[in-house]
């Protein structure tokens, strides 16, 4: 009861209610999909807007809680599913117990980032550098790494025997998984709020000199941010690469991966926790959206339209950081009186 | 909790082979409100920053209570028991004002809702709790200026570094924050070191004035004698001084 007054103290009634309501919704959605024609699809879109919330969330940590820039989170994504597909293919190690060590391996990576970067006091854009430079190290790494395959890629093979022990089954079955991550990381991102921890990184955000005067060690505190970051991050790769089944350095380690996290919350609205997923929701629907306008001018008015997509899709980013620039999510929250005790709301 | 004494002995600081400071050397007494004045450029700040840990003096020591605290990081320097405002104040803008002071609350303990209690009671006693929701961006400077006080006193120090807090204010609102410091000494016993220059504040406040010109202690004493004192109403007036 206690830890429950915690994470709603401060959240309006309303507010709650739609949580719970969305969260239900998440739960029986694919029993509705069944009824509609293109469930499957539907499906297959739903999972990208969880996966996406879900390691947009994680990426969150980090920015919009600490406000410490990562630009190569493909780093912590490509790890966990290396890690975890090669200890099943290579070792027959199963993807529950492949998780822990895909994690260990994503927070040593993310505490060497961290470390020499905060070490070394690199701040805002150099630190991004510095966090891009070692996606990309990573990436010429696995491109030689012959144990995971190389650049010809690491593959996990459909099997016979494949059960939820193993992470392989139904699209149904990574679509709970995903939404039960996602629950969970939301969850945490409220508990950690709510902490001294959650605190001190909302202070390093807003004055980094004035935190640590106030007692704060800087250096720590930013660590643990980038662990969490990186060891959620990883448990969203492993998801990943037993979900698509193969991996390729050139694609898991690469900067437009590494963007993908980002957009989300940043759409959706930096440090909030429904902004990762308002984001997740409006960039997977528009490019769907993109897609099916370019396919259906192209079988009806056989108009060619490559980039299309491509250009909608930029064309939509734009607009909304435009308009919207602290993200969608204050913006909706207010519209909807979802406001915590906050009286003065620009 | 009662006042730390801090012993300054002979630091020096040298910035790119500039002196900023050079061996001051003064004494705080626990419980005692001082007074740090001189015209700009003096090295009041500088000898602020390196007791509140920004950086470490070239020569000579800081001692709380008789513990060498020079060289240590700003997050130690504030466990040690030191709390400071900084000159241009620097809110989390982003955060309420009770947040803000919850923050320093958090020094003391790692329980929120404690945390929030105590910045809660800081807040009434500052007048800044009709305010607390609101975020520190939206304050007036007055009310910064209070919102930085609030959270030094909130990590529970025993000795207070006020960086220049009467600083554009209205002489009704520097009264209020010099009562309210007065009242918070007598009660709390807390030692406070002031860097002023409302003339008004610290003549109200201190009992013990230290004076830096160019970066050396050209005097000290009590408000009287320091005001009398030829060489600083050369270094204020420019008085010839024979």
């Amino acid at each position: 009861m206690s830890i429950w007054r915690r994470l709603t103290d401060g959240v309006p009634a309303r507010a709650l209610g739609a949580l719970g309501l969305l969260a239900a919704l998440l739960v029986v959605a694919p029993f509705l999909l069944r009824f509609m024609s293109a469930g499957d699809y539907w499906l297959s879109i739903l999972i990208l807007v969880v996966y996406f919330s879900y390691i947009g969330q994680a990426w969150n940590i980090m920015m919009g809680f600490a406000g410490q820039l990562s630009l190569g989170h493909a780093i912590y994504l490509g790890l966990g599913g290396y890690v975890a597909a090669a200890l099943y293919v290579n070792l027959g190690i199963g993807p529950w117990l492949g998780v822990f060590v895909a994690v260990a391996a994503a927070m040593l990576a993310g505490g060497l980032i961290g470390f020499l970067g905060f070490r070394f006091s690199l701040a805002g854009v150099y630190f991004a550098l510095l966090t891009i430079a070692f996606a990309e190290f990573t990436r010429i790494l696995f491109d030689h790494f012959k144990w995971v395959g190389g650049s010809g890629g690491l593959f996990l093979k459909v099997e016979a025997d494949g059960s939820a022990f193993n992470l392989q089954g139904s699209p149904l079955l990574f679509y709970y998984v995903i939404l039960a991550l996602a629950a969970a990381v939301f969850v945490l991102c409220r508990w950690l709020l709510t902490s001294r921890l959650g605190y001190y990184w909302l202070a390093i955000r807003e004055d980094p000199e004035a935190a640590q005067a106030a007692g704060i060690n800087v250096l720590r505190t930013k660590l643990l941010a980038v662990l969490i970051s990186a060891g959620l991050t990883a448990i969203g790769g492993v998801w990943s690469a037993f979900y698509y089944k193969s991996l390729f350095p050139e694609s898991a380690f690469s900067m437009g991966r590494s963007i993908e996290v980002t957009l989300a919350p940043i759409i959706g609205g930096l440090g909030t926790l429904f902004g990762p997923i308002i984001g997740s929701a409006l960039l997977v629907g528009l490019g769907d959206l993109f897609t099916s306008l370019a396919e259906w001018l192209a079988n009806t008015w056989d108009v060619k339209t490559a980039g299309l997509k491509q250009i909608g899709y930029g064309i939509a980013l734009l607009l909304i950081v435009m308009f919207r620039r602290d993200g969608v999510w204050p913006w909706l929250a207010r519209r909807l009186g979802f406001d915590r005790q906050r009286e003065d709301r620009p | 909790m009662s006042g730390a004494h801090l012993a300054v002995r002979g630091i020096g600081k040298s910035f790119r082979g500039l002196r900023a400071v050079s061996d001051v050397a003064f004494d705080v007494p626990g419980g005692a409100i001082h007074a740090l004045i001189g015209p700009n450029g003096a090295g009041k700040t500088t000898c602020f920053n390196m007791i509140a840990g920004v950086f470490a003096p070239d020569t000579g020591d800081i001692r709380l209570d008789d513990r060498s605290i020079a060289g240590l990081r700003p997050d130690q320097i504030c466990g040690a028991g030191i709390g400071r405002t900084f000159q241009i104040v620097k809110p989390f803008m982003g955060l309420t004002v009770e947040e803000n002071v919850t923050i320093g609350a958090l020094a003391r303990t790692s329980h929120v809702p404690e945390a929030r209690a105590a910045a809660r009671q800081i807040l009434r006693d500052l007048g800044l709790d009709d305010r607390r929701h609101v975020r520190a961006v939206n304050l007036t400077l007055p009310d910064r200026k209070r919102l930085e006080v609030a959270r030094a006193l909130a990590t529970g120090p025993r000795l207070l570094l006020l960086d220049e807090v009467m600083a554009g204010l209205r002489p009704t609102e520097t009264d209020q924050m010099v009562a309210f410091l007065k009242d918070l000494n007598a009660r709390t016993g807390i030692t406070i070191l002031l860097i002023e220059h409302v003339m008004r504040a610290v003549m109200a406040l201190s009992q013990h004035i230290v004076v830096l010109h160019h970066g050396e202690k050209i005097a000290e004493g009590t408000p009287q004698a320091v005001t009398r004192d030829p060489a600083v109403l050369e270094v204020y007036l420019g008085q010839e001084s024979h």
